[in-house]
This record gives structure tokens, sequence and C-alpha cells, in this order.
């Protein structure tokens, strides 16, 4: 058993550097079957749950086809798309998605920023900090709009009192206003958490040379903390931007669209469920996708916002 | 630096509690619904003037909710298992083997991270009743599986980076036949990451509401934050806010459980599968 284990370990280093060479050893294939095999599962579930409903989806953006009129269904090419990009209806969510997303992140990345410094130099309770911090970004978010919507509630709300009974859900740039700073206090958090994982990187003896050089507090943060962190701000800024133009949850709480506040999210849901129309539906669907595709695009090859996990390919 | 003084823990000392205060002022309005009686839902005050119990009595009265809570129990834990194997063996292979397709199913990992769900509620909604698949657990399971996996194969392979396999052969020049390797010297090491991640991925799945109201109809499969939007009042007038924040509130006790015994791991978690990759 022993002498084994002991041909075995013996064996192992001087098989390694074959591995190397461009004819596959036996070992390498052996490698390769099972790294494929193991990864085989979990690649079936994702291409059955995205890739083949998405495929789906471009196929039904192109038929008329209203659940109401089953015997209705007819191949109409490229008109779905036309239908949804002449409406003043998908201009509108887009719009709306836009401020929400534009202002939400950039307040985000400020006060995560804030947060992250709180949750890295605090002197004491750093453990409750971050506890607090996280209750946020667990919580349900359809729990917390509710939260958000009553206390924006005349007569009802701490928040609505407290704003001489005012009613924001009932307009439209206010109630955007509102699903904002539910946005906001939901994900703020989470930005606070990816800076502070980039801030932990930037190296304390550097603050502290910049420090006797006589930089400022303000000159340190721009000149040393700033560029240091880039590659995780980048990355926050992508997982933010993607996240916030998908909203959903806290629109059809606090509004449910009304008032010309709902995301083209909020569209695409009306589509299939209020006007049970599958064939615009779709094509709300794939432009939304092909929306979501643009921003990571310009993200990444536009800021070189370095891809999480390109790291772990190259390894 | 390292010797405080009294004005640094001062102003620190406030900062924590804005911190912590603005954090915390949303869910305690939710608690104080939660326990103010139907003629106080009417008073603004942030603290009810009268407690009641009255709201958890009705909701947990009814199979309105109680079902969707299991629902949501149910479907959460069931999607997180599966997710958490397939994650694991895939970043395994990730962290550790050498294969062509590797950045490849990397690259897929991220795409599906940053999808927007919306894109396949259409889609998904017509599959699903083709299949019979439509208000069943499966029915959400699957998709919750797929949504859940990228996280885990990112903050999996991330973890999975940091053990010292080393130590897997060193237990076997001892004498270890490679399953007890695995099983006392692999698996406890492994174990810290996946319950990581298991806690992120059941987080989403708790979380999860635009699948959970597209692809559900009745009480049989829909969870528990889609049925909130569901719930009536005792007449058609009335809004139902106080059982509805009872409602928000009960589902997130688990949350506050997990924040408060899980923090370091889930910072870890949330921070190592992002940034380092």
């Amino acid at each position: 058993m022993s002498t084994n284990t002991q041909t075995v370990t013996v064996g192992a280093p001087a098989e390694a550097p074959s591995r190397r060479k461009p004819q596959l050893s036996e070992g390498a294939r052996a490698e390769r079957r099972l790294g494929w095999l193991l990864c085989a599962p979990a690649v079936i579930v994702m291409i059955a749950v995205t890739a083949y409903p998405v495929g789906y989806a471009i196929y039904l953006s192109l038929e008329r086809y209203n659940l109401e009129l089953p015997q209705n269904i007819k191949f109409v090419g490229l008109s779905n798309y036309g239908a949804v990009l002449s409406s003043p209806y998908w201009w509108q969510a887009l719009k709306v998605t836009v401020i929400i997303t534009v202002i939400s992140v950039a307040i985000t990345l400020v006060l995560g920023m804030l947060l992250a410094q709180v949750m890295h130099r605090t002197l004491f309770g750093r453990g409750t900090v971050r506890t607090a911090a996280l209750i946020p970004y667990g919580i349900v978010t359809v729990a917390a709009a509710y939260g958000w919507q009553y206390a924006w509630t005349p007569s009802q709300g701490y928040l609505s009192a407290a704003f001489n009974n005012s009613a924001p859900l009932t307009s439209e740039y206010k109630a955007i206003a509102v699903i904002i700073l539910a946005e906001i206090w939901k994900t703020t958090p989470f930005m606070g958490l990816l800076l502070l994982a980039g801030l932990s990187l930037v190296p304390e003896d550097l603050q502290k040379a910049a420090m006797v050089d006589g930089a400022t507090a303000w000159q340190r943060f721009w000149r040393i903390t700033v560029p240091l962190m880039k590659p995780a701000i980048l990355v926050a800024l992508l997982f933010r931007t993607l996240d916030s133009f998908r909203i959903f949850d806290n629109i059809f709480i606090l509004t449910a669209g009304a008032n010309n506040t709902g995301s083209v999210s909020i569209l695409g849901y009306d589509n299939l469920f209020s006007a049970l129309n599958l064939g615009i539906g779709s094509a709300i669907s794939i432009l939304i996708f092909i929306c979501v595709a643009i921003i990571a695009v310009v993200f990444i090859k536009g800021f070189g916002t370095a891809a999480p996990g390109t790291d772990i390919g190259k390894r | 630096m390292a010797v405080t003084t009294p004005r640094q823990r001062v102003s620190w000392g406030t900062t924590n509690f804005v911190v912590i205060a603005l954090a915390l002022i949303p869910v305690l309005w939710l608690v104080s619904l939660a326990f103010k009686t139907p003629t106080a839902v009417l008073d603004p005050s942030f603290v009810p003037a009268q407690w009641t119990w009255g709201n958890f009595h009705q909701i947990l009265s009814t199979s309105q909710f109680i079902r969707p809570l299991l629902n949501s129990i149910g479907i959460g834990l069931i999607a997180t298992f599966i997710a958490v194997v397939l994650a694991s063996m895939a970043a395994y292979a990730v962290a550790r083997l050498r294969f062509p397709g590797k950045s490849l199913l990397i690259g897929m990992a991220l795409l599906i991270a940053m999808f927007p769900i919306i894109s396949l509620v259409t889609p998904l909604f017509s599959i699903e009743r083709a299949l019979g698949l439509f208000n069943t657990w499966p029915g959400l399971i699957i998709p919750y599986v797929a949504f859940g996996l990228p996280l885990g194969i990112y903050t999996l392979s991330a973890f999975f980076r940091e053990i010292p396999w080393e130590l897997e052969k060193a237990a076997k020049v001892d004498g270890a036949t490679p399953f007890q390797a695995f099983i006392r010297v692999i698996a406890p090491l492994a174990a810290p990451g996946m319950v990581t991640t298991a806690i992120l991925v059941f987080l989403f799945c708790w979380n999860e509401f635009l699948l959970a109201i597209s692809l559900t109809s009745t009480t049989a499969s829909r969870t528990a934050p889609a049925s909130i939007a569901y719930f009536s009042g005792s007449s058609q007038f009335t809004v139902p806010t106080g059982p509805i924040a009872a409602a928000a509130v009960v589902i997130t006790i688990p949350i506050i459980i997990f924040v408060v015994f899980f923090q370091r791991r889930i910072v870890a978690g949330l921070t190592s599968g992002a940034v380092k990759g």
C-alpha cells in the first residue's frame, strides 16, 4: 500500500513537463475529458434556460401572435419591431429606464464609496456596520418597496407627513424620484462591498508615504485611491448599470407603471400579461437584450473594464 | 494612527450611527406598520400607539400566505442545492483542471449573470405552458438554478483557488485513500466557500419576483414575495396595509438571521467573486 503511493508520487513530477508539450499525453487528455464532464451539467442548464428561450423569443418576435386570437398566428417579419420602435410607449419607457439608471447609479457610486470608506476605516463596530449594511442588500425588494410605498402615502406614511402630507407617487417625476430613492437604498450596500474589495487592495504604505510627502486626504483619494481602484470601480459600475437597467420589482410595487413611470421591463411584462401579445412582447424582450448587450460592450471595450473572471480563464 | 483620540472616537461613532440608522429605518418602519392596529394604520407616526399581533394572526391563519411561504422555502432550498452541486463541479474544473473552452464557460456565466430576466419571461411562459411546467415547482426551480449558477461558479472558483491542494497529495503520502483524502482534508477546506455560495444563491431565489409572478398562477407554486402582491383586503375598499407589512416582516426574518450569523461569509463571498474574478 505504502510502496504503491510512493511510486505514484515519484512518477507525478516526471509526468508534469510532458503536459505542456503540444502532443497530448494520456493524462492531459483525461484531464480535458474530466473538465468537460464536470462543466457539462452547468452548461446544459444555462443553455436550456437562456440560449434556447432567447432563440425562441427571436422566432416569436417575427410572428403576429396574440394569445386571445390563437388562430390568427402569422409570420410578419420585422413588423413587430417596427411597431415597437415607432410607439411612444417604448421611447417613454426607455427614457424612464435611462433616467433611473443614470441617476441611481451615479448617486450609488458616491454613497457606495463613502460606505466603503466607513466599512474599511472605522475604528470600532466594523462588524456591526457591515451587518447593518447587508440588510438592505439582502432584504426582499418587494418587501422594502411596500415600506417605501406606505411611507409616501398621504396621512399614512412618516415620510409623506414629514413633507407636508405630500403624495409624490401620483405625479410622474416625483414618483420617479421615489423609485430612485428606493433603488439607492437597496443597492448602495452592494456597491459599497464591491468597492471595499477594491479599497483593500490599495497598499497602506503608499497612503502613508503620500501623507509624509504632505498630500492632503483629498489629494490622496484622487491621486492614489481612485487610480488603484479603477478596475474595481468599473466592474461595480458595470454590474450596477446592468442591474438597474433591468429594474422591475420596485416600480411594479410603487406605481405599477402609472403616470408614465414604467421601465422597459414593466412594458414587456404588460405586453405579455395585459395585452397577451407574445409577438410584440418578444420584440420588446429582444430590444432590451440588445440594449443590455450594448451597455456591456461599451463598458468592456470602451472603458476597458476587465470582465470579471478573465484572469481565471488565463490561469 | 494607532492611538485613537476621543475626538476620533466621537466622529467615527457618529458616522457609524448614521450608516446603521439609514440602513435600518425603512425596515423598522415596516415592523411598525406590521404591529399597528387596522385603525392606527392611518396614523403616520413612526411608533405605533398600540401594539397588536393581529396582522400576523391574520396572515398566518390562511393558506393565502402559508402555502407561498412553504413554496418559497422549498423552491429556494432545492434550487440552491442543485445550483451549488453543479457549480462546485464546474468551479473545481475551472480552478484545478486544464481544458479548452474554459474561458468560454466563464464568458457564458458572465453573460447570464447580466442577463435581463424580462427577455426570458415571454419565451419561458410559452415554453413552460407547452411542457406543463407552468405553475409548478420545477417551473421555477429550473430557471433559478440557471441564474444561481453564474454566481456559484464565480464565488466557488475564487474559493477553490485558495485551497492548498498539496494537502491532498500529502494525505495520500501518509496513506490515505483518495476518498479519505477528499472527505477528511479537502471537503472541510471547501465547506466554507460552499456555505457562502449557498447563502448567496438562496438569497437570490428568496428575493426573485419577476419570474415568480410570471410563471405561476395560483398558490400551488407562487412564492411569498409574489403572493404579497396578490393580497386582498377584507373588503374591496380596504387596502391590506397591515397584513402586507406583516408578511413583508415575516419574509425579512430569515434574511436578518443570515446576515447576523454569516456577515463575514457574505462579505467575503460577494467581494471575492466579483472583484478578484
